[in-house]
């Protein structure tokens, strides 16, 4: 970033209202020429909405849009393409059955009379590809692409329709580190050549690494840019929850008991295209351990969490709690034998999202007493445990009876914890179970992580974030292409080792 | 324009909406009738007072609105689940063919023996035959939209045999007229359901298990077991069986279900009015499909069925009686598929809201 640049997009004074909430509350945002300017923010703060703003998708209630000191109104999303704003969404707008020069045809006039040019597209794509070191076949169909080649496709359609200012809504989200790298060389080649980037994230590191200035929005509000050259994670965690963040929470002094909750026995079990997916895991879990398993995601995690809980058949082995085999795939008999899930997808397997947070807190007891009797549930009792868990649990919600896809992801993740652990169960398997919360909520899953621990429940912790692991997990198991590398205790763990175990090197 | 999701939905809305969509219909076909010569006021002021207020007129929507009443909560009762039984109208018809068996079977037993009989009988062959696509659905994975649609002509087809094609067991032969011009038994009189009347008004008796019907299926639906689970489900498939439902056993269960609540429509229009299997009656009506219609305008809330069954009964009856010259056949049909497009159209703004702003270009 020159010093003195001119500034590419203003926002002056903008308000967003959606129904109850005040998304967006006076807000002044300033990006210059040149600059990869972080938005920052946990969830719920305001920066979707404020970039749904400057790329025209929402209007704003109030306020003023400048694109390089010029005034404008947006009216829908090629207004601000046609101003040279462009944005890649967390979740990819690409068509999967169609190649990536086909995207790129999409939505565009280029084509005279009926014949699609795509060959012209394609050496373009070639060409933008090189220039960005982002590598992409323009001929390769999109299902057949990698999340991170995917990303890559929707940054160069961006470029490709000429956007000079970018907006990445959470790219991250979805990289392995390696992938996340790449990306933010090449955010560095296109401020360096005088494009924009407006880099939406909650990851401390990552705007640490990446930004040349940050932005901090807190409840709808901005509280201010600072230089990221002038400023440490520590003072933007405070800034964006509002209080200092405890970043470590190690458990002290706690003891893992002797009694195997779950032991896995040569489990093999197949992914959903039908290749081996877990390949003879052997693995045990005591009471009161917190064990984690660390790996890049792919290699087997979604598939080992499914087949514990009974929700994917297994092809070999055995899975027993607390001494009782499982039958495969019931999942009810592992809900009875006090097996509790916190599924990868929330908000869709974990619970049911247009039904109301009273209905999702009962879904795994609904069919015994107290809920049922006689058939009936009893929906004075259901009401009675809401309001309790709701306030136990501090989960932010309106009422009982709001659907609970309104929630935000933090407190869907609260409801689903609530209703998983207030079961006393035995064991908890929790699948990516911070994946997309924000620090706050974040810090709270994990602090419950551990009082479970502590009251004595095996805690199987998935997750492809090594620190998280690292923070809570007693032992540690790798994962690598369906099979564990080594189980480690935490005391003894070293960051490079487990790294290179995750590579696939075994040790 | 713009077209914006809605966060929440106002509560007026879910009423104000229906009927706004019930007069936009009725505007429409104003529109139809101007442009085929005829007087709109007076066609739809005819159509409404046949319907529902010149003498007679509502004992006789009571008698369509009966069928209309069981395959709309047919309908509803699979549709909360997302389980979509397209297979009413076969439903129905195998309910009559079961309520009639029994009904010949029983021809000289008591009344309180036969009526409960009938309904039981065309309740369960309603809901084996709903059951099929149901199995199909849960077990092999087929789309019970084609394998219960299909299942319609096939039941079309066995009713046909029962009466054209073979000497069954429904077939009156007992006169030679009756060998030459096939027709199904008549049922004793003992077999006729009662009409229940107050001062002018009749009520078929098969309106008031509809009645009840509708009520039961509210409460199984609201507070029983049963019902979080077709709630938990329909909403997500996923989740149900992330809690250990057993979902596939829950698809054939609501199948069944629907198939029963069409298989009583079906014993009803024996029982109550035709006496007879009377194979081109029962299929001539349609009432399997329109029941589709009744139970989306109710929103799938079995109580609104009541209301909306009774409302399409009226016009329905309505278009019948003032079938002439003066009055197309066709323009009935043409208003239940105005209403359902304009209740459907309604939906949308249920969800989301429309914005006029004017419309500027942005400046590069």
């Amino acid at each position: 970033m020159t010093a003195g640049a001119a500034p590419a997009v203003t926002l002056r004074g903008i308000v967003k209202q959606f129904p109850g909430v005040v998304a967006n509350d006076h807000i002044d945002f300033e990006a210059l020429q040149g600059e990869i300017h972080a938005l920052l923010g946990e969830n719920g703060a305001g920066k979707s909405t404020l970039s749904n703003i400057m790329t025209g998708l929402y209007r704003p209630d109030q306020g003023e849009i400048y694109v390089h000191g010029v005034p404008v109104a947006f009216h829908a999303p090629r207004d601000a393409l046609a101003a040279g704003i462009g944005m890649v969404h967390q979740h990819f707008r690409l068509a999967a059955s169609f190649t990536v020069a086909e995207n790129f045809a999409l939505g565009t006039h280029e084509s005279r009379g009926v014949r699609l040019e795509l060959g012209g597209i394609e050496r373009r794509v070639s060409e933008l590809a090189q220039r960005y070191r982002m590598p992409v076949n323009p001929r390769a169909r999109i299902w057949q692409l990698s999340v991170g080649e995917r990303q890559r496709v929707e940054i160069l359609k961006a470029l490709y329709r000429g956007a000079r200012i970018l907006i990445l809504d959470e790219p991250t989200s979805l990289l392995t580190p390696q992938e996340a790298d790449n990306l933010f060389a090449t955010l560095r080649l296109m401020s360096a050549e005088g494009r924009t980037v407006i880099f939406i994230s909650h990851k401390l590191e990552e705007v640490m690494a990446v930004s040349d200035r940050v932005t901090i929005l807190r409840r709808g509000r901005s509280l201010g840019t600072v230089l990221t050259a002038a400023t440490t994670p520590r003072e933007l965690a405070r800034l964006m929850v509002g209080r200092d963040v405890v970043f470590s929470l190690k458990p002290e002094g706690h003891t893992v008991g002797e009694t195997v909750l779950l032991e896995l026995r040569e489990l093999y079990a197949e992914s959903d295209l039908g290749t081996v997916a877990l390949h003879g895991v052997n693995l045990q879990l005591h009471a009161g351990e917190i064990l984690g398993i660390a790996g890049v995601a792919g290699n087997g995690q979604r598939e080992l969490a499914e087949v514990i809980t009974g929700m994917r058949p297994r092809v070999a082995g055995s899975v027993a709690v607390a001494g009782i085999p499982l039958r495969g795939a019931d999942p009810r008999q592992a809900i009875d034998l006090g097996l509790a899930h916190v599924p990868e997808d929330r908000l869709g397997t974990g619970v049911a999202p247009s039904l109301t947070i009273a209905d999702n807190l009962i879904l795994k007891d609904y069919r015994r007493p107290p809920i049922t009797t006689a058939g009936l549930i009893r929906y004075d009792r259901v009401r009675v445990r809401a309001g309790d868990l709701i306030e136990r649990f501090d989960i932010k919600a309106v009422s009982p009876q709001t659907p609970t896809r309104l929630l935000s992801g933090g407190n869907v993740q609260k409801v689903l914890l609530a209703r998983e652990l207030s079961g006393s169960p035995r064991v908890l398997v929790a699948a990516s179970p911070t994946r997309g919360l924000d620090v706050a909520a974040t810090e709270s899953v994990r602090s419950l992580l551990l009082q479970a621990a502590a009251r004595g429940v095996g805690v199987l912790l998935i997750s492809e974030d090594l620190d998280e692991i690292l923070t809570l997990a007693d032992r540690i198991a790798v994962l690598y292409e369906g099979r564990v590398m080594g189980v480690v205790d935490r005391a003894q763990a070293d960051v490079e080792e487990l790294g290179l175990m995750m590579a696939g090197s075994a040790r | 324009m713009r077209i914006e999701r809605r966060l929440t939905t106002p509560r007026w809305l879910r009423v104000v909406v229906p009927v706004a969509s019930l007069l936009a219909a009725l505007v429409l076909a104003g529109v139809m009738e101007l442009a085929t010569g005829h007087d709109p006021i007076a066609t739809t002021s005819r159509l409404i007072d046949r319907g529902f207020f010149a003498s007679g007129a509502l004992s006789a929507t009571l008698v369509t609105a009966t069928p209309l009443l069981l395959t709309g909560l047919a309908a509803a009762a699979a549709f909360r689940m997302l389980t979509w039984n397209i297979g009413a109208e076969g439903q129905l018809v195998m309910g009559a063919v079961g309520a009639s068996g029994a009904g010949i079977f029983l021809h000289d037993q008591a009344p309180v023996l036969i009526i409960p009989a009938m309904m039981a009988a065309g309740g369960l062959t309603g809901a084996a035959w709903g059951a099929i696509p149901g199995l199909l659905r849960a077990y092999f994975n087929t789309n019970e939209i084609i394998t219960s649609l299909m299942l319609n002509y096939v039941a079309g087809l066995v009713i046909s045999y029962l009466i054209f094609d073979s000497h069954s067991y429904w077939r009156d032969l007992s006169t030679f007229t009756a060998r030459v011009f096939p027709q199904g038994k008549y049922l004793g009189p003992a077999a006729s359901w009662p009409a229940l009347g107050a001062g002018s008004l009749v009520i078929p008796f098969g309106f008031l298990v509809g009645v009840v019907s509708a009520a039961g299926l509210f409460v199984l639906y609201r507070y029983t077991r049963f019902g979080y689970e077709v709630r938990v489900i329909g909403d997500s498939r996923a989740a149900g069986r992330y809690a250990g439902m057993r979902i596939n056993r829950k698809i054939v269960a609501v199948m069944a279900l629907s198939g029963a609540l069409a298989g009583l429509g079906g014993a009803s229009q024996i029982g109550d009015f035709r006496h007879v299997l009377d194979p081109r009656g029962l299929q001539q009506a349609g009432y399997g499909y329109a029941g589709i219609v009744v139970a989306a305008l109710a929103q799938l809330n079995p109580l609104a069925v009541i209301l909306v069954a009774f409302l399409l009964g009226g016009l329905t009856n309505a278009g019948y009686s003032l079938q002439g010259p003066d009055f197309p056949a066709g323009l009935v049909g043409i208003l239940q598929g105005l209403i359902l497009f304009c209740a459907l159209a309604g939906e949308l703004l249920v969800r989301y809201r429309v914005r006029f702003r004017r419309l500027m270009v942005a400046p590069a």
